[in-house]
């Protein structure tokens, strides 16, 4: 295994479209290592991105909304309070993550990357309208994070491709996000179900939407159905059941020991329901 | 496998070692230097019983390779007590008996220092969730809650 410690994204992506064997690029390694250890992913090429500048920086964008760099751990992503006040949803989502211990290390960009369906930051990240900054050989383009994933553990960036910055809009008044999930247990356990909702209000109506849902597909899924059954309501329970009834008819779970089609399917409209709520409260300014 | 040289600081003291790039900074600490007060439970981010500050931050070793160590200070539990004069928590521990074979308690203790440094006045739920990560197949963590709780209230001179 070769270690390279790039000192820009484009060197890095360099060294990436030059390799021949598996490349794995280093965020906080709290997936890298453990597939290393596992003996599953070996790389030949391993490059550590945290020695380019600017990668633990967490700064405002000329737009009013965020630019997140790639090795900023979960620790410091909840610390950021400005952050955390604007978009909750996101953060309450990585911050799930792992034990203290992992949350020390891992990243926003690693969880979207590793392309577990199960990951837990990305509904909230795809709820929100955030893209990523991908860098390659030649440039740089822009890409939406609901189209990084392609299937389990895979993505869509092109070989030599990077994520140079995860960048969030403006959050804008009247809006709240939120993310939930169902496990087993309180803490340490892969999301069963996953669900994050932002949205907007005039008043008391719901003027804009976004629903996201985890771990009941191949990916990541926005449903753009669940949104629509719930702008123009002001969240009463016939529009919240419509929302649980689209978030359930998205699913297309597997069936295995941690949760059955059908308990998946369910759990994704009760979820979207409780998360519709808390999105709703914030952005009528409660700040729990 | 050409191995890389690693300068990094270890409870003050200036170190450095060859590493493989695939060795962990637990593998490092234990096999090369010698601290072998971290544990390995499990070597995949599950257990805690490796767990290490990295420039103040609490991390598990064995998610972390020795040579991202270059240029870092790093904690471990060999440098918790102050020579003879052990820590409060470690004290504490003793007194509760919060461990019976103790493998786990390097760790536990690493994480609980780092809450308290944090939060010196943590609740048993913030203790609970902080320490989530650091998984004891003996004591049935009530002691060990206990003994962090009792630590944290010396710490703040108030008697628990
Ligand atoms: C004990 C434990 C508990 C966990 N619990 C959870 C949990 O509850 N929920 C959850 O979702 N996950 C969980 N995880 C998985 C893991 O912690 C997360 O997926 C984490 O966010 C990965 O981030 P990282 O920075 O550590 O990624 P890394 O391990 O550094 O990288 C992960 C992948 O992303 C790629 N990558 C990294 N950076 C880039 C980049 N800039 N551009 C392109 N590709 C890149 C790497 O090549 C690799 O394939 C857990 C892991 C452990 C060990
Ligand atoms: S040995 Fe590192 S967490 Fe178990
Ligand atoms: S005392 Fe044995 S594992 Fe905790």
């Amino acid at each position: 295994m070769r270690y390279h410690t790039p000192s820009t994204f484009r060197d890095a992506a360099q060294i990436a479209a030059g390799a021949s064997g598996v490349t794995r690029f280093l965020a906080g390694g709290t997936d890298v290592l453990v597939q290393l250890r596992a003996g599953a992913v070996i790389p030949d090429d391993l490059i550590d991105l945290k020695k380019i500048a600017g990668v633990y920086d967490i700064a405002r964008t000329g737009d009013g909304g965020w630019r997140i760099g790639i090795a900023v751990p979960g620790i410091a992503l909840g610390a950021h309070e400005a952050l955390r006040a604007e978009w909750p949803g996101v953060v309450e989502g990585m911050e799930l993550v792992g034990s203290t211990q992992v949350q020390g290390r891992a990243t926003l960009t690693g969880n979207l990357c590793n392309g577990s369906p199960a990951a837990d930051s990305v509904p909230g990240l795809v709820a929100a309208g955030a893209s990523v900054e991908v860098t390659g050989p030649d440039g740089q383009r822009t890409v939406a994070v609901q189209d990084i994933p392609s299937g389990p553990g895979k993505t869509s960036l092109k070989p030599g491709e990077l994520i140079s910055a995860i960048l969030l809009p403006a959050r804008g008044d009247h809006a709240g996000d939120a993310y939930l999930r169902f496990i087993p247990r309180s803490e340490m356990d892969i999301a069963v179900v996953g669900c994050a909702v932002s949205l907007r209000l005039d008043g008391d109506t719901v003027t804009e939407a976004r629903v996201a849902l985890g771990a009941v597909a191949p990916v990541v899924k926005l449903v753009p159905a669940a949104a629509q059954a719930i702008v123009g309501t002001a969240l009463d329970d016939a529009a919240l059941d419509k929302l649980a009834a689209a978030a359930s008819a998205a699913c297309a779970p597997i069936d295995d020991k941690r949760g059955t089609i059908a308990f998946r399917t369910e759990v994704a409209g009760v979820l979207a329901k409780r998360a519709a709520k808390i999105a709703y409260s914030r952005a009528k300014g409660d700040r729990a | 496998m050409s191995k890389i040289h690693v300068t990094t600081v270890v409870n003050g003291d200036a170190v450095e070692f060859l590493a493989d790039p695939r060795e962990t900074l637990l593998d490092c600490l234990r096999d090369r230097l010698g601290l072998t007060g971290s544990k390995e439970g499990c070597g995949t981010g599950d257990c805690g019983a490796c767990s290490v500050r990295l420039d103040g931050t609490l991390v598990c070793s064995c998610l972390v390779l020795g040579v991202e160590a270059e240029g870092k200070q790093i904690e471990t539990i060999e440098g918790m007590a102050d020579g003879a004069t052990l820590h409060p928590l470690q004290r504490k521990f003793i007194e509760h008996a919060a461990l019976q074979c103790g493998f786990c308690t390097p760790g536990i203790l690493v994480a609980a220092k780092a809450l308290l440094e944090r939060n010196p006045d943590p609740t048993e739920e913030e203790v609970r969730f902080w320490l989530a990560g650091n998984l004891c197949r003996c004591t049935g963590y009530d002691k060990i809650i206990r003994a962090v709780l009792d630590a944290a209230a010396e710490m703040r001179q108030e008697a628990a």
